[in-house]
This record gives C-alpha cells, sequence and structure tokens, in this order.
C-alpha cells in the first residue's frame, strides 16, 4: 500500500473527519446513537455504501455528463441504499426497524454525496473505494464514540450488556435521560470536536 | 457522440435507469422469501404481546410459545359467526391472507366514507381471531386485528380483550410509518401499558374507549374509557382512536362479540 493510499483511506479518521472537520452527517449522528448496536450496524451500512457509490461513480466519471451529473450520483448512491435496507429487512430484521427511516437518509448523508462530487469524480475507482471506505470510518468512528457515551451513561449498558445496576431496576446508578435524548449527541460531539482541536490545532477555524 | 451532447445524456441516464432498476428489483424479488417470514414471526410476536404473553426485548421461542397458546380462527364480519370449518370458504384455513383479502373485491366491501371512521376505504369480509389459552388451556383472551390511518400511514396493530369482552389486555402496533419520536411513540412500552385493564364499551355497548388531548384526570367518570394522548401527535392519536370506533362498532367485530356474549349469557 503506497502513502497516498494510505493517506486516503486513514487521514479522514482524525485529520479531516467528515463529522468533526467537515460538519457533515451530522443529523444521522444524532438520531442513531442511542445504542451501540444500532450506531455500528448504521455505521457499517454508511462505509459500504459511500465505498461503493464511490467506486460506481469514479467507474463511470468520464461518461457522466455535466449537466445530469448530480442526479446520475444520486441515483447511484439511492439505488445502493435501497440494497443495504432490503439486505437488512431480510437479515437483521430487528435492527432495520429500530434504524427505520434513518436506512433510507443515508440518501441524504452529505458524507456520500460529498465525496462522490468532491472525489470520485475527479479520481481513478480504486482510489475512490479507499476514500469512501476512509470516510466512512472516520464517520463510524463518531458515531461509535457518541453511542458508547449515550449507552453508558443513558442506559448503563454497552452494545446491550448491562454494566451499570439502574435504579429503577434496584441498582445504584441513576440513568441520565438526557443522553437518550438527540441533544446529548451534540454536546459529545461538541466536546470531540473540540478536544480534536486542541490536539489537531492545524484543524481551527479563523475566528 | 461528445460527452455534453442531448443525445449522450439521454443515453447516459437511460443506462443507468436500467442497470439501477435491474439492481434493485433483483434484490427485492431475491429477497422477499426472507423479508416475509421475518414479518410472519413478528406478527406472531405481536399477537403474543399484545396477550402479554411475552415482554419486549425477551428472547424466546416465539414459535413455540405461539403454538401452545395461540388458535387462530376466521370470524365472517358480517355475521359474528367462526367460520374457520367452512370447507368451502377456507379449504386451507391456514392459507388466509387477511391483508390480500381487504383489497380483493370478491373478499371485501367498500365502506362509504361516512362510515370510514378508520380511514381504510375497504373492508375484509372474513377476519382472524386468535384466542389465547392461559397455562391451564382455559380460553384468557381474544386478540383482534385493528388497522387504519393515522397521520401519514396506516397503523396495523392487535387489541387483545379479556374474557369478559370488554377489558382491554393489551394493545400494540406492529407496523407503521409515523414519525419517530412523535406518532411513531404508539411503539412505546410505557403508552402502550396503560391501555391494560381500560373498558372498550360503555352502557349500551357503545364504543367508549378514547384516546384524549392531554393527562387522563383519574377522577374523572370517564377515566376507565381514556388514554392519554401522544403529545405532539395529535393527528395519530386521533387516528387510533377512530381506528378502535371503527373495529369495536358494526362494521367490525361488534356482531362477533355480541354472537359470544349472547352465547356467555345462555350458558
Amino acid at each position: 500500500m503506497n502513502s497516498r493510499q494510505k493517506e486516503v483511506l486513514t487521514g479522514p479518521i482524525l485529520n479531516n473527519n467528515p463529522i468533526a472537520l467537515q460538519i457533515l452527517g451530522i443529523c444521522s449522528a444524532l438520531a442513531v446513537t442511542t445504542k451501540m448496536e444500532t450506531a455500528l450496524v448504521m455505521s457499517i451500512a454508511v462505509t459500504l455504501v459511500t465505498a461503493c457509490s464511490n467506486a460506481a461513480v469514479a467507474s463511470i466519471r468520464l461518461q457522466i455528463p455535466s449537466s445530469i451529473r448530480i442526479i446520475v450520483q444520486m441515483t447511484i448512491i439511492a439505488s445502493l441504499v435501497i440494497l443495504v435496507d432490503q439486505f437488512l429487512k431480510a437479515f437483521a430484521f430487528g435492527i432495520s426497524k429500530q434504524l427505520s427511516v434513518f436506512v433510507g437518509l443515508i440518501i441524504t448523508n452529505c458524507i456520500v454525496m460529498g465525496r462522490a462530487e468532491g472525489f470520485a469524480m475527479k479520481n481513478e475507482p480504486g482510489i475512490s473505494f479507499l476514500d469512501g471506505i476512509g470516510n466512512g470510518l472516520g464517520y463510524s468512528a463518531i458515531l461509535m464514540l457518541v453511542a458508547f457515551f449515550r449507552e453508558l451513561f443513558g442506559s448503563g449498558s454497552l452494545f446491550g450488556v448491562q454494566l451499570l445496576k439502574l435504579s429503577r431496576d434496584g441498582g445504584w446508578y441513576d440513568a441520565n435521560g438526557l443522553m437518550l435524548l438527540p441533544p446529548s449527541a451534540f454536546f459529545i460531539i461538541g466536546f470531540a470536536i473540540w478536544i480534536l482541536r486542541t490536539l489537531k490545532t492545524d484543524q481551527l477555524e479563523e475566528a | 457522440m461528445s460527452r455534453d451532447s442531448i443525445g449522450f445524456t439521454f443515453l447516459v441516464s437511460a443506462a443507468l435507469c436500467v442497470a439501477c432498476s435491474i439492481l434493485v428489483s433483483g434484490a427485492a424479488v431475491g429477497l422477499r422469501g426472507r423479508q416475509e417470514m421475518n414479518k410472519e414471526n413478528e406478527r406472531k410476536k405481536n399477537i403474543l404481546s399484545a396477550a402479554g404473553l411475552i415482554e419486549p426485548g425477551e428472547s424466546v421461542d416465539i414459535r413455540k410459545i405461539y403454538d401452545e397458546r395461540v388458535t387462530g380462527i376466521i370470524v365472517d364480519l358480517n355475521t359474528g359467526q367462526v367460520v374457520t370449518d367452512d370447507k368451502e370458504l377456507f379449504p386451507d384455513p391456514q392459507e388466509y391472507d387477511q391483508k390480500a383479502a381487504a383489497d380483493n373485491p370478491k373478499m371485501s366491501i367498500a365502506i362509504k366514507p361516512s362510515e370510514d371512521l378508520a380511514g381504510i376505504k375497504r373492508r375484509e369480509n372474513y377476519s382472524w381471531v386468535y384466542l389465547i389459552n392461559d397455562e391451564n388451556g382455559k380460553l384468557s383472551q381474544y386478540v383482534l386485528p385493528i388497522r387504519g390511518k393515522g397521520l401519514w400511514s396506516t397503523l396495523w396493530g392487535f387489541m387483545a380483550l379479556d374474557t369478559d369482552l370488554n377489558t382491554i389486555a393489551g394493545l400494540t402496533f406492529y407496523e407503521h410509518g409515523e414519525t419517530p419520536g412523535l406518532g411513531g411513540e404508539v411503539d412505546n412500552p410505557k403508552w402502550k401499558a396503560q391501555w391494560r385493564g381500560k373498558e372498550v364499551y360503555g352502557k349500551d355497548f357503545e364504543t367508549e374507549i378514547e384516546v384524549i388531548k392531554g393527562n387522563v384526570n383519574p377522577e374523572s367518570p370517564n377515566a376507565i374509557h381514556e388514554v392519554d394522548g401522544l403529545s405532539g401527535a395529535t393527528i395519530t392519536s386521533r387516528g387510533v382512536s377512530h381506528l378502535l370506533d371503527f373495529w369495536l362498532g358494526n362494521l367490525g367485530f361488534k356482531p362477533y362479540l355480541e354472537n359470544l356474549r349472547e352465547k356467555g349469557e345462555k350458558q
């Protein structure tokens, strides 16, 4: 693996994170992060869709007429998302019910569209695929981080395994209800951005 | 042909559409079997959960409990008679697909708009009713399939009635497309728990059960017939009231429930 491939694959995780630096895809990061399980499935789904749509767009980028390029990208992304949705309904029915509309809403996730337009239209399919995986991983990293805190403090569990015994079940831990509501994801993402930019000062925006 | 010419633009979009539709429809057809099986399991699970036999989140052998405790019968909604054994109508009762029947003009009736409280336009002539036995094999509940329009979608659910044919033993919706967090809260276990113990009929067997706006005042004489509204979901709440009104009325299960009641009084 040469250095460019490595950079494309790992760069979006810390240096150029789609959520923390580009502030894209916040909507679903709020919606599906109450539990780690749903966040993981959502992460995998977004990573797959971004990678495959990037590869597909890149492989026909020289044929796409510029007047309809956004529509072409959308069609490819939408088809892939429907595929993912169908597979989830067949093989992970419970989770697909919990994710409900948010699987369909991957279509409108700015990360997918942004990478197709910003990267895949100018690059070879192979490297575009890696770029999709990389950005998917960057998205996943934030999603898992948010879900970790929300599930642990909101329900006292991780991946559904009860770690802190809740007071309503006779334990000591008083569940933090705010963590189960969408605003808490804003706080956690905010803190993540703060920490990230304190460590990597080149990400600071000029005031 | 240049890349940006009109002809080439049409060619690319047509080719793309064909490729994508093949992909999408291939997946939809290929996976349908598994998806249907999941839905069937989900339906059984919801019958059991409406009857309070399983708690949400519990992992149990749904098919086993279902086979042990639940008996499905088919009821003629017009006459209120049980017709499961009518070999002419139902050579194989297990094959009766109520959802398909509701769309089939031969198996259903059109409902006049003035009477269509649930907003379902057509009602099938025959409906499944699920009889629930307690551990000793004694009949303990009737589970009735119900459905009706909410805000965006048709809500599909089950209502379990105790053997007094008036007290709700449970209510659950298993399929809907309401807004998550607002109307979607019809799934909320806390909200569903409120239904238990409410009475559906008042004097003269008029349907009294209602989802009200705001919280139920426990002092109110009607409290036994009332359930808290879902906040931010007025239309969904109203839809639930209306669909119950419909399915407990003359076009719904009332004839069947009246038959049962008469039989009970004779004994």
